[in-house]
């Protein structure tokens, strides 16, 4: 088997296969990084939301709480089908890699928001005490006190999450997006064998993750312990 | 009226009414010390003067002007009149003692940032802290953390300046270097209400002692005559109590 492995590598690491390769990388990465990022910015936010005293937000509220609930319960794969379809009823002309692009988000910021909401809570509610009767607004309480120490209650599930969701992507390939898995299959059934097509698959996977994983760590380092 | 004068004040805690109809009235440059058994509604008078127990009953007119508690704009204006050290001094982690008694001149009131800065350090200065400016709280003992949230309180330039137990925290070795910083306030003139169990030191500082018990206010007067002759069996018996040992 290892012999004939040798013998495939040739005609595997072609031009074109690389820039095959490269182009579901590339895919694979912009859903990852654009739901990481997309995702985080918007969880944040609902986070933020949810923090909102009074009665004119608690529809506002609810409405989070739903979604957050929701999209955190129901399988990535549920989700991309549901949208797909959506997609297909409303007759929206979008191609299968925005639809995927659409769900990583919808599905990111849900998850993220519930990790932000940990964090802020997290901090010590005399904390928000101290900050309340200095008149402090919420962006300020937020921006100078609470957020800078939330980050090490943030940072470590947060990135465990993006690292994870690397993973989950794979499953865009179900609705025809050509990413790395996709990517994957197709050398499979081209004749290639399956060691040989999903082990580049897998350190591809690795090498996108990796980077990922020591980011987050450089990350904790950073923000964690700004204050010393 | 007078400066501060709170009347008939109800505040509850859900269901759990905390403070039954306080009545209280304090001049400019007073210094009224609240003592009673815990659970007596002392913290939470504090509180709801600031709003974070908010009265849902009574009154509370600063310079004979009514604060709204459930209005924001005049919850906001009391706010700037008021100053609370908290038992736990409940400082900014994340900043230097420096920063904590800044942040909230600079970045709340708006006032010039070298100015506040130097102010700042006169202020950790006087309370014995001027060589801890760029520590962090948790380098900080609990009576250095206790000083650092006075002159936080005081950069704030409060009328009335509210402390909640601010030794009850402390290690006994570590009460009078805060309580030293208190009596210097007091004889600056500062308006203070002060929760206190330190009993020697209400008696020494405040110009008028509050016996409170179950929410209400049971004795006023001088301290001399509310600790040492107190005339309801209820405070007598708490005097006892507190001052045997």
């Amino acid at each position: 088997m290892i012999e004939g492995l040798w013998e495939e590598i040739p005609r595997f690491f072609t031009y074109y296969n690389w820039v095959f390769l490269l182009e579901a990388t590339g895919r694979t990465l912009v859903l990852t990084g654009i739901g990481c990022l997309v995702g985080f910015a918007f969880g944040f936010y609902l986070a933020v939301a949810r923090l909102y005293r009074g009665r004119v937000f608690l529809p506002l509220k609810v409405i989070i709480i739903f979604y957050v609930e929701i999209f955190r319960r129901v399988p990535f794969l549920v989700t991309l089908m549901l949208i797909f379809f959506f997609c297909q009823g409303v007759q929206l002309d979008v191609s299968v890699f925005t639809v995927a692009l659409i769900t990583v988000c919808l599905i990111a910021a849900a998850y993220t928001a519930e990790i932000v909401r940990a964090g802020f809570e997290s901090v010590q509610h005399t904390q928000w005490e101290a900050t309340e009767v200095m008149n402090f607004t919420l962006v300020q309480k937020l921006h100078l006190v609470v957020i800078p120490q939330a980050w090490k209650v943030i940072l470590p599930p947060a990135f465990s999450f993006f690292i994870a969701f690397i993973k989950d992507t794979a499953l865009a390939s179900q609705i025809g997006v050509v990413e790395l898995t996709y990517v994957g299959k197709v050398f499979n059934n081209k004749g290639f064998s399956a060691v040989l097509a999903f082990g580049t698959i897998l350190i591809l996977y690795y090498l996108i993750s990796y980077p990922l994983a020591r980011f987050g760590a450089w990350m904790e380092k950073k923000l964690a312990v700004s204050k010393h | 009226m007078p400066y501060l004068n709170i009347e008939n004040l109800h505040a509850a805690y859900g269901d759990n009414l905390v403070l039954r109809g306080i009545d209280i009235a304090v001049e400019k440059g007073e210094i009224v010390s609240l003592i009673g058994p815990s659970g007596s509604g002392k913290s939470t008078l504090l509180r709801a003067l600031v709003g974070l127990t908010k009265p849902h009953l009574g009154a509370v007119h600063l310079e004979g002007r009514l604060i709204d508690y459930s209005n924001k704009r005049s919850l906001r204006e009391a706010r700037d009149h008021f100053a609370i050290v908290f038992q736990q001094y409940n400082l900014f982690q994340n900043m230097t003692a420096l920063k904590n008694v800044t942040i909230a001149p600079v970045k709340v009131k708006k006032r010039n940032s070298g100015e506040v800065g130097q102010e700042a350090k006169t202020l950790l200065a006087k309370v014995g802290l001027g060589d801890k400016l760029h520590s962090y709280p948790d380098e900080l003992s609990g009576g250095q953390q206790q000083r650092v949230a006075i002159a936080r309180a005081l950069a704030f330039r409060p009328n009335i300046l509210l402390l909640d137990e601010v030794t009850s925290a402390l290690d006994p070795e570590l009460v009078k270097e805060v309580l030293d910083t208190v009596r210097m306030l007091a004889k600056e003139g500062m308006t203070m209400l002060i929760v206190s169990h330190e009993m020697a030191f209400v008696r020494e500082v405040s110009s008028k002692t509050v016996f409170m018990d179950e929410g209400k206010v049971v004795e006023i007067g001088a301290p001399s005559q509310v600790i040492d002759q107190p005339k309801t069996p209820r405070a007598q018996e708490f005097m006892a109590k507190i001052l045997r040992h």
